[in-house]
């Protein structure tokens, strides 16, 4: 038993922050603001924050395949550092989860080697080539928690829409990376002034609302649930609003990259600036923190994506894209608080109970009965990040000599302390 | 002194008084390069290294004479034959050179910003010959001196630059240069070849070719690559050469003393009808070709004294 007593706590289901306390006992939530039974160990939480552990939709491990870059290991400590206590994995490994046999392998992997939980997505398509649908029944029934193909635009909207249907009548959840390839191949910044003065192969922001609209006409086709991976621009705003209005059963996320930076931050080519999609405007930037805060985005994400030095110390068209996010979510996300676009239990909505939601978890909340997966943490201390010192294998973040403003102090998965700064 | 950086990587970073004191010390070494007996000692002793991973033989053999000519050591890598086939990065590649200590670096590179990033890696200067399609420096360079000499000045001018500006380093960096001195850019080409955001520079934005032209003093072509010209950006080569190709009647909209300029090598009957190329009272395209050879021999000659003076001063350093 663990008695977390004099906290913050913030509950995104209330959209409250409220001082009190937690008892712990089982790996579940006993009691929020009752006394502290006998035996408890108690802790004071010095007035810091508490909140649902964050559950990271999109996290790129590198297990099978690119262990160098990210082993499950790495990945669950840089998660427990950060607050993640739910990583949910996307299936572009090397080669692509999408097997039931692969599956059980990585979850095993997962309980052996990370100090938090992960859950794992499945690929929609047999190896990510949108020509084949997996098994999607197999893979449920081994724990998939949603089927996605990552960054491969699925062409052939044939094979789409009976993987749709197919995922429809199973309940499943589908992820889209809404972009029209035929328009983003090859971008690798977006269009604009700031594209036009690099001379960087760009793309419209239209590709995604194309890609968008397509992903809709399926949807509206065939009833499936779907998740949009990343909405970054405002032209994609109404045609979400739309679809939600029109009742289908679309969320959609975005990373914390396109939420706290813009095209401009990749300067003189900077390649750890360089993402999936690009970074977009300013003015995007701004009408995203909106589309949070009024709900019409969903989820926030680290979409952590570990790269190695070799892939990135290139010229910027051919350098690797993504950056790792585990470790920095939570203090970047607090950019976002500091800067008054949204509030503690408004990103915590969006970071840990909108995703658990989303993909039927239990997890996500401060409520009597959920899991006790916590982070405690000071939304206003202050550091200057070395990239050297994430835990992730992988030290490609954007955020490498910034000044950061949030610590995470300790980290609770079912009420075990699986990381603590010290308190 | 007003130049005083390390490398020359573009005009972004220039400030208008450092391109007049190029433009300056260039025309200086044009008069020099009229003599008979052209040999200085300005990069005597010193090693240029030129590396081109794009194939180029104008350009290359411009830099090569301008480093000869100051009396450096030259060396000439094909990059497009060498290592980098074998998998080599381009890091790599820098920090083997890097070893062999030059003392100047002359980089032509497909990529936009990898000579940027060739230059955080080495101890030498690095001149940027064109990279992707983000600048080339020396070449706005060069057109900046051709117009003050033909026009006596380099400011308060109209300049049309015509053609293919998406894919143009050239073009960006001529519209970077003639923005900072101060001159009226108009950019002239088909829409499928025009860079999103270009009105954003300060310039005015034209598709149809007479209409641009009125009024120039400058007219600036860009040379079409062959790859673009089927279909993909423009119908056909002679739909092209009909709308945007400079022929006499064209010229005729732009001021009756403007003058023509192309960075070549040039597609005669694609953008430029060969007459007006060949016009001698109209064409400064030999002209040109003249200057590059000068305002390469200045800039190198700046990034000398730069590089001794930095070693000069990091020597007594040591010292003390």
């Amino acid at each position: 038993m663990i008695y977390l007593t004099n906290a913050r706590l913030i509950d995104p289901e209330a959209l409250t922050e409220t001082h009190g306390s937690i008892l712990i006992d089982g790996g579940v939530i006993a009691a929020i603001d009752g006394d502290a039974p006998e035996g408890a160990e108690v802790i004071d939480c010095g007035g810091k924050y508490l909140a649902p552990g964050i559950v990271d939709l999109g996290v790129q491990v590198g297990e099978p395949g690119a262990r160098h870059k990210e082993s499950v290991r790495s990945a669950g400590l840089a998660a427990a550092a950060g607050g993640v206590t739910t990583i949910i994995a996307r299936p572009d490994t090397d080669p692509a989860l999408d097997t039931p046999e692969m599956l059980e392998f990585v979850t095993r992997r997962a309980r052996d080697a990370s100090p938090v939980r992960i859950r794992h997505m499945a690929a929609l398509t047999k190896g990510r080539e949108g020509r084949e649908m997996t098994e999607i029944g197999f893979l449920l029934d081994a724990g998939a928690v949603a089927f996605t193909d990552g960054d491969h635009v699925c062409t052939h909207t044939k094979v789409l829409n009976r993987a749709f249907t197919y995922a429809r009548s199973l309940g499943a959840l589908v992820i889209g990376h809404p972009q029209e390839p035929g328009l983003s191949k090859g971008a690798a910044v977006t269009k604009g002034k700031f594209a036009s003065l690099r001379g960087l192969p760009d793309v419209h922001p239209m590709a995604e609302r194309m890609g968008f609209d397509r992903d809709m006409a399926l949807v509206e086709m065939t009833g499936v649930r779907y998740h949009a991976d990343q909405i970054t621009c405002a032209r994609t705003l109404p045609a979400l609003e739309r679809a939600k209005a029109n009742g289908l059963d679309v969320t959609a996320g975005i990373s914390i990259h396109h939420l706290t930076l813009n095209e401009m931050d990749v300067g003189d080519y900077r390649t750890f600036f360089k993402v999936t999609p690009p970074l977009r405007s300013e003015d995007d930037r701004v009408a995203m923190i909106d589309a949070v805060a009024a709900g019409t985005i969903d989820i926030i994400c680290s979409m952590h994506t570990p790269q190695d030095e070799e892939s990135k110390r290139l010229p910027f068209e051919d350098a690797a894209s993504g950056a790792v996010g585990l470790e920095t979510l939570l203090p970047a996300a607090m950019r976002l608080y500091h800067a008054g676009g949204l509030t503690l239990p408004q990103l915590f909505r969006a970071m840990s109970l909108n995703p658990a939601k989303r993909l039927g978890l239990p997890q996500g909340r401060l409520a009597e009965g959920a899991p006790a997966d916590l982070v405690l943490f000071d939304p206003d201390a202050p550091f200057v990040l070395d990239r050297f010192a994430l835990r992730s294998k992988s030290k490609n973040t954007p955020f490498d000599g910034q000044r950061m403003e949030g610590r995470v102090l300790a980290t609770f998965v079912a009420g075990m302390r699986v990381f603590d700064a010290g308190l | 002194m007003s130049f005083r950086a390390r490398h020359l990587l573009g005009i972004e970073h220039l400030a208008p008084d450092a391109i007049t004191e190029i433009l300056d010390l260039a025309e200086r070494y044009v008069d020099f390069n009229r003599r008979t007996v052209k040999q200085s000692d300005a990069l005597a002793g010193m090693t240029q290294i030129n590396m081109f991973f794009e194939n180029s033989t104008r350009t290359q053999a411009s830099f090569e004479l301008a480093g000869k000519r100051l009396g450096a050591d030259v060396m000439n890598m094909a990059m497009a034959q060498s290592s980098v086939k074998k998998g080599e990065t381009l890091i790599d590649t820098a920090l083997t050179l890097n070893a062999m200590h030059p003392d100047l670096l002359v980089v032509r590179h497909g990529a936009s910003g990898a000579v940027n990033l060739l230059a955080e890696k080495v101890n030498c200067a690095v001149l940027n010959a064109g990279d992707g399609r983000h600048e080339h420096p020396t070449q706005a360079l060069l057109d900046a001196l051709t117009i003050r000499r033909a026009k006596g000045r380099i400011q308060r001018l109209t300049v049309a630059i015509c053609g293919d500006i998406q894919h143009s380093r050239v073009a960006r960096s001529n519209l970077l240069l003639l923005g900072k001195m101060e001159n009226r850019v108009r950019l002239i080409g088909p829409p499928t070849l025009m860079p999103s955001g270009v009105a954003e520079f300060g310039c005015e934005v034209f598709d149809d070719m007479k209409a641009g032209l009125q009024g120039a003093d400058v007219v600036m072509m860009l040379r079409l690559q062959k790859e673009r010209m089927d279909g993909g950006f423009i119908p056909s080569e002679r739909e092209y050469f009909h709308r945007y190709g400079l022929d006499a009647e064209k010229l005729s909209h732009a001021k009756e003393d403007a003058i023509v300029m192309h960075p070549g090598p040039m597609n005669r009957g694609v953008e430029i009808d060969g007459t007006i190329a060949d016009d001698i009272n109209r064409s400064v395209i030999q002209e040109q070709v003249e200057m590059g050879v000068a305002v390469r021999m200045a800039c190198m000659d700046l990034l000398a004294r730069n590089l001794r003076a930095e070693r000069g001063a990091k020597a007594s350093e040591v010292m003390e």
